[in-house]
């Protein structure tokens, strides 16, 4: 249905009311070097039937391709009934209601979300929710300069082996903050992120370290020794992981002696379909001890006065509305309408069921690795145990590789290492989730080792 | 009306300091600023050795309706800190000069609390408040 604003009529209504000629008048105290002008590449409108016929169109240009891609973000199966639930009006809204305690139902499905991600965790306390998993880790970066009391330093150990699009933002969120992200170069033979390089900083003031799980390989990292050279050194530890490998995986809260200090992440493998820039969700959780450092709203559960149980905004005193310029974060927009996807998501397969989708991912990956390096030409980087994820090498230029399985066979090939890891060479990050049968992987096989070999 | 002993000298930012017979400075917040604030839920101490400058902030009090930096009034060393208020915050509205110290500050240059204010004159702040 469409939605208009204001006529003409009102407009001149309104501009007369105060006196006022035109509506460009009221911006005139902007100097004229800082206007945009005209927006000359923008189109005429389009009415309601061409712009959904050219959508369409678009979409479908996409095709339905056989997905070996991921590299942050994964197609997994999602039961219908996920976004049957999540698209009831009840729900659909994409944000923490402005009157809060008047939405029982909302608070109380992120409160759920809290606990299922505390726990899946095992951590002390999640957040509602951010933006999505990049920027999670930049707030995370900023909340550990904040919270690590004991060390002086603004300088944060930021492994090579974290996604490289989660490097770029955080570095372009910090940097103007006089945070310092110093890069940690990772293992050539197992691509685990280097413990021996980490010594160069044993007599330096560092805040923190951030530690991935799986990393930006999809290689099982050492994050025992990672989280427990944090300990030793004054740093706090920064887990990135993805929610999916944690029901399999031992979760960050029982990583080395008493755990991380704080577990970001990315949370669309829980429920969100994959789509090119979003919308996806961040997660964050931390210890209680960092709590008032803790960004986003937190959701609490408590009692009225009829000592009825009711849920509400708690914590507040960290927000932008109380602290002004002094609060914790001032990106607290949440993905509401994602995470109450996620929530059902994961109400609905349950501790068990997302077990079995991690299983299985992993499963189809190792047979997914085996059928493709029998192929000639194509090898493995490293050699080290993977979640569903891993780096291959092969005998011809990725970029030009990719490109063709796409559009001659419709396979997305997998992420092509050589731009963010050129030191790799030809090498392809390759995935497969719960989602491919033995016939998708035997369909890539042939078609690969017919684009390498004849 | 709040009470303002006139053993010890105030900031305009609602800090008391309180000269010691050893020469450190024990520091809180004022019966007025624990009125204003309302219920306190949590301190956040200074840590034991962090230098200091004068107006530098050290601290945050949080009570149920807001969060307020707390400002050192002198120059110097943190050498104690009231850890009782991490259980117990309330501390400060119940007894706001007393069981509810916050920090107790070794000063460079204890002479630096001639700048702040007396109880006479802090008292006539809140009330122009």
């Amino acid at each position: 249905m469409p939605f208009i604003p204001h006529s003409e009529h009102d407009i001149s209504k309104m501009l007369s009311t105060i006196g006022v000629d035109s509506i460009d008048d009221l911006f005139d105290e902007i100097p004229d070097n800082l206007r945009c002008g005209e927006l000359g590449k923008i189109p005429s409108g389009m009415n309601e039937m061409e712009v959904s016929r050219l959508l369409r169109d678009k979409a479908a240009q996409d095709g339905l391709p056989l997905c070996f891609l991921g590299a942050g973000a994964y197609e997994h199966h999602i039961p219908a009934a996920v976004w049957e639930i999540t698209t009831r009006g009840e729900f659909y809204s994409a944000y923490t209601p402005y009157q809060a305690e008047a939405s029982q139902g909302t608070l109380q499905l992120l409160y759920e979300f809290q606990s299922m991600m505390a726990s899946l965790m095992a951590m002390d306390v999640s957040n509602a929710s951010l933006y999505d998993g990049a920027s999670a880790l930049a707030e995370a970066v900023l909340m550990a300069v904040r919270a690590n009391k004991k060390s002086k330093s603004r300088k944060i150990l930021m492994p090579l082996t974290i996604n490289p699009v989660y490097r770029s933002v955080t570095e372009a969120i910090v940097k103007n903050q006089a945070i310092e992200l110093i890069d940690v170069p990772y293992d050539a033979e197992t691509g685990k992120t280097d413990l021996n390089a980490l010594q160069h900083y044993v007599d330096e003031d560092v805040a923190a370290l951030v530690i991935p799980q799986p990393n930006f390989f999809g290689v099982i990292d050492d994050v025992d020794a990672l989280t427990q050279w944090a300990d030793e050194n004054g740093a706090l530890s920064i887990a990135v992981v993805n929610p999916m490998a944690m029901a399999l995986l031992k979760p960050p809260g029982e990583w080395a002696e008493s755990g991380v200090d704080i577990v970001c992440g990315e949370g669309q493998p829980l429920g969100v379909p994959l789509a090119s820039g979003g919308p996806y969700f961040g997660f964050m959780c931390c210890k209680q001890k960092h709590v008032r450092q803790m960004p986003g709203r937190i959701i609490g559960r408590t009692t009225d006065l009829d000592g009825k149980e009711g849920f509400t905004l708690t914590l507040q005193a960290r927000e932008q509305h109380i602290r002004r310029s002094k609060a914790t974060s001032n990106i607290c927009t949440n993905q509401g309408l994602l995470v109450t996807a996620a929530t059902i998501y994961m109400s609905l397969l349950g501790p068990e069921g997302l077990k079995k989708v991690a299983l299985n991912s992993h499963k189809n990956t190792q047979l997914l690795i085996k059928r493709l390096t029998t192929i000639k030409g194509v090898g493995v980087a490293f050699g080290s145990a993977t979640f569903h994820e891993y780096v291959l090498t092969v005998d011809t230029n990725t970029k030009q590789l990719i490109e063709t399985l796409a559009e001659k066979n419709h396979i997305l090939a997998g992420f092509d290492m050589s731009v963010s890891c050129p030191e790799l060479g030809n090498a392809l990050l390759v995935c497969a989730t719960e989602t491919r049968t033995e016939e998708d992987i035997e369909q890539f096989a042939s078609v690969l080792d017919t684009y390498l070999n004849s | 009306m709040s009470n303002t002993p006139d053993d010890r000298k105030y900031a305009d930012s609602h800090e008391w300091a309180l000269l010691e017979s050893d020469g450190n400075i024990r520091v809180g917040i004022t019966d007025h600023a624990q009125e204003l604030l309302g219920d306190l839920v949590f301190v956040e101490l200074p840590e034991i050795g962090q230098k200091l400058v004068q107006a530098d902030e050290c601290s945050v009090v949080e009570s149920v309706k807001a969060a307020s930096d707390i400002y050192s009034p002198v120059t110097g060393e943190i050498v104690a800190i009231n850890n009782d208020l991490e259980d117990s915050p309330e501390a400060i509205n119940d007894s706001p000069y007393e069981d509810g110290w916050i920090f107790v500050i070794k000063p460079e240059d204890a002479s630096e609390l001639d700048n702040l204010l007396d109880a006479e004159s802090y008292q006539n702040l809140t009330e122009d408040e």
